[in-house]
């Protein structure tokens, strides 16, 4: 991780200018594959199968992108990265695309040199904790102990939480999430804190899952969406759309099984949108088919939250906010005209 | 040069190019312009390639609220008023309490285990073998995990902690003990600690002038002890006893009050004793192999017994050897304190370069400092050695 760091910092120093000037996108055609930053082990978002086969709504981003782009959504290299490192790994040109369940913040987006393309995710930070503590509510908690990974926002709600209701909280954080829980299980600490999502997902691999519950107090807004470098316009805009492709095909009604049909269709809405009516494809330095391409690939988004987090997965994680907009949530994209 | 030409003849003139000492000099400035144009280079395609990207660079940072915990401080910190500069504090002084402490125990452990090993006693010497063996060939960082995971697998839950006479507590959060409160007349007995000591150092060189003079042996040991802990607690009873202890409470969920040693902390400092120890085992076997046989034969004919030949005779001059390769060890450990940051101990690199370096995305700066730091440390460790080691280096007449 150190390695990683340093590696990344040297890059920064030394890396000419001229060979950065190359666009991402034109860097990604010419490698044939996209290097996608993702999780590595966080169930429902990013994490490999045994035999290497990476699955999660992060994941499916960048097949979506890969679809896009390259028009094969496996043309994806992921790089597992930690919360500590994922910025940096970014920022170096180690990946093209940061798709890691990551809180977009005025931070983030300012100084890190990034920029977040938009929310796939929303979520909130809450706690899990021992059935056995007999805790009903986060405010229980003055004086507890609380696992956190590092280099989260998590990091910070959690004494900002504790600090506005006045109560005490000693902190035990770990480099990485698998860490936490695990001292989480060993008793180390009283509660483990994450966003909602990562909760759920973790409470599922804990040997006893029955053992532990997660409060209801939500204590923060996590919009988590992917992020892109800053200072190329053309990549951003390829990110941002390939997002909004998801969710507008959703809205439209198209699905994997019925992208063939729609091909067809005499809504205009539709023909723009999959590419038989007008040159949008071409406007992002894309295919014409690119919207197809994409949802042949993953899908719409319900498709995706359902597959990985929603009903249909072991998280089985209420849509909530998630849903679209016409649905009673928050999830909306501009149209494609 | 010229020493083989006839004499009378004029010296050869050589070349300005061909002079050995305007070439070195040549080198030397071409060598130290090459190096200062690739920092320059490095500096300022840094700069040019962190304001492309937009990301903040500077120093800026160092004055901003951190805004998150640190479980262990030494000095006082918050999450709500102390700074990024002051997280960088907490966390060197974290890496050199552990550190520090860690030298000496390895120190004690190595020199015990080294000695063990030359043992004429068979299990003694294949026991520490045995220990030198396993514990320098299998990697530290598993060795950390195994010290975490065996601390916190076998120490009970808060619940039933195990409460040791004296106010102490013990589980799987940590080691809980009294801490003490100073009173006002406390002073008094630092005072009396401090000639305690003074006068045990009088003590010390009177009684090994009188050896030298007469042959006579005082016991300097004791009589130190006396003056040290004796006096500083006939005055402690004098003042009225101005100490008192806070003892641990139990809490809903946690211990408060008192001194804690945190489960990470205890970890590190066992898996970083224990796995150094091994090595400057073998420093000081190496060392005392040196001394020749028959410095301890003549020592043995002068009628002494084993245990002052080694500590008078051997150790001193196997000191020589020990103590260049002793400093890298002592090194070696201060940086595989970092390997701190994979079970949660605080020390520099987990709270600099881990959350301050990501909340700020400030890399190079941060990364450059934390370099800095470990050179520094690095530097003044091998200085104090190599003082010492000039000190008791042999003296050539």
């Amino acid at each position: 991780m150190k390695k990683i760091i340093a590696l990344a910092a040297l890059a920064i120093v030394f890396t000419a200018q001229s060979a950065s000037a190359q666009t991402t996108l034109k860097a990604v055609k010419d490698r044939g594959s996209l290097n996608c930053g993702s999780n590595g082990t966080l169930a429902g978002f990013g994490l490999p199968d045994a035999q290497g086969k990476w699955t999660g709504l992060d994941v499916d981003y960048c097949k979506a992108l890969a679809a896009a782009v390259l028009g094969d959504p496996n043309k994806v290299k992921f790089v597992p990265l930690s919360a500590k490192d994922r910025f940096t790994a970014l920022q170096s040109g180690e990946v093209d695309v940061l798709a890691r369940n990551t809180t977009w913040t005025s931070s983030r987006d300012t100084s890190l040199g990034l920029n977040f393309v938009g929310v796939d995710y929303y979520d909130g930070q809450g706690f899990m904790v021992r059935k056995a503590l007999k805790v009903n509510s986060a405010l229980e908690l003055n004086g507890a102990s609380v696992c956190v990974q590092q280099g989260t926002t998590t990091e910070l709600n959690l004494s900002d939480f504790f600090r506005a209701h006045n109560m005490q909280v000693k902190t035990v954080t770990f480099a990485t999430a698998n860490e936490a829980v695990k001292a989480y299980d060993a008793g180390r600490c009283d509660a483990y804190t994450t966003d909602a999502s990562g909760l759920y997902a973790e409470r599922l691999r804990l040997a006893n899952a029955d053992e532990h519950i997660v409060l209801p107090e939500v204590i923060s807004k996590e919009p988590l969406g992917p992020a892109v470098r800053h200072g190329d316009d053309q990549w951003f805009d390829i990110a941002k759309w390939t997002l909004f492709a998801l969710i507008n095909a959703e809205e439209l009604g198209m699905t994997q099984k019925n992208v063939d049909e729609m091909l067809k269709s005499a809504n205009p809405d539709v023909k723009r949108f999959v590419g038989t009516e007008g040159n949008y494809g071409e406007q992002l330095g894309l295919a014409k088919d690119w919207a197809v391409q994409i949802v042949k690939a993953v899908g719409n988004y319900g498709e995706v939250f359902d597959r990985n987090v929603g009903a249909t997965s072991p998280l089985k994680i209420d849509r909530g906010l998630n849903k679209l907009w016409n649905k009673g949530g928050i999830v909306y994209a501009p149209p494609v005209r | 040069m010229s020493t083989d030409l006839p004499a009378g003849l004029p010296p050869v003139r050589v070349a300005f190019y061909n002079d050995p000492k305007v070439r070195s000099i040549a080198y030397q400035v071409a060598l130290c312009v090459a190096v200062g144009f690739l920092i320059y280079e490095a500096a300022s395609n840094a700069i040019t390639n962190l304001e492309r990207a937009h990301i903040a660079s500077g120093f800026g940072f160092w004055h901003n609220t951190a805004g998150f915990d640190i479980s262990q401080t030494l000095i006082e910190y918050s999450a709500q008023a102390s700074t990024y500069g002051r997280a960088f504090w907490v966390g060197l002084l974290n890496t050199l309490l552990v550190a520090g402490l860690g030298v000496v125990f390895a120190t004690i452990l190595g020199f015990i285990i080294g000695i063990a090993r030359l043992s004429k006693n068979w299990l003694v010497s294949k026991a520490a073998t045995g220990y030198v063996e396993t514990i320098r060939n299998i990697p530290l960082l598993l060795q950390l995990l195994f010290w975490y995971n065996a601390v916190l697998k076998t120490l009970p839950e808060m619940r039933d902690s195990y409460k040791i006479p004296g106010g102490i507590v013990l589980n799987n959060r940590g080691l809980f003990l009294p801490n003490p409160i100073l009173g006002p007349g406390f002073y008094w007995v630092v005072i009396a600690f401090v000639a305690g000591i003074a006068a045990s150092i009088v003590f010390y060189i009177w009684a090994r002038k009188r050896q030298e003079q007469t042959g006579q042996q005082a016991p300097v040991f004791t009589t130190a002890f006396g003056l040290i802990i004796g006096l500083s607690i006939l005055v402690l009873i004098a003042a009225g006893f101005p100490l008192s202890f806070g003892f641990p409470q139990a809490g809903r969920f946690n211990i408060s009050g008192g001194m804690e040693v945190l489960p990470e902390f205890a970890a590190l400092l066992f898996g970083l004793s224990i796995y150094t120890a091994a090595f400057i085992a073998e420093v000081v076997r190496a060392g005392i192999l040196a001394v020749s046989r028959g410095q301890t034969e003549a020592a043995y004919s002068l009628g002494m017994r084993p245990q002052p030949t080694l500590r008078l005779i051997v150790v001193p001059q196997a000191m020589r050897v020990i103590i260049p390769p002793l400093t890298s060890q002592y090194l070696n450990l201060t940086k595989n304190s970092s390997l701190a940051v994979a079970i949660g101990y605080p020390d520099l690199v987990q709270v600099f370069t881990g959350t301050v370096l990501n909340q700020t995305g400030q890399a190079v700066e941060v990364v450059a400092i934390t370099m800095a730091v470990y050179l520094t440390i690095s530097l003044a460790t091998s200085l104090l050695m190599n003082i010492y080691n000039s000190r008791i280096a042999l003296v050539e007449r």
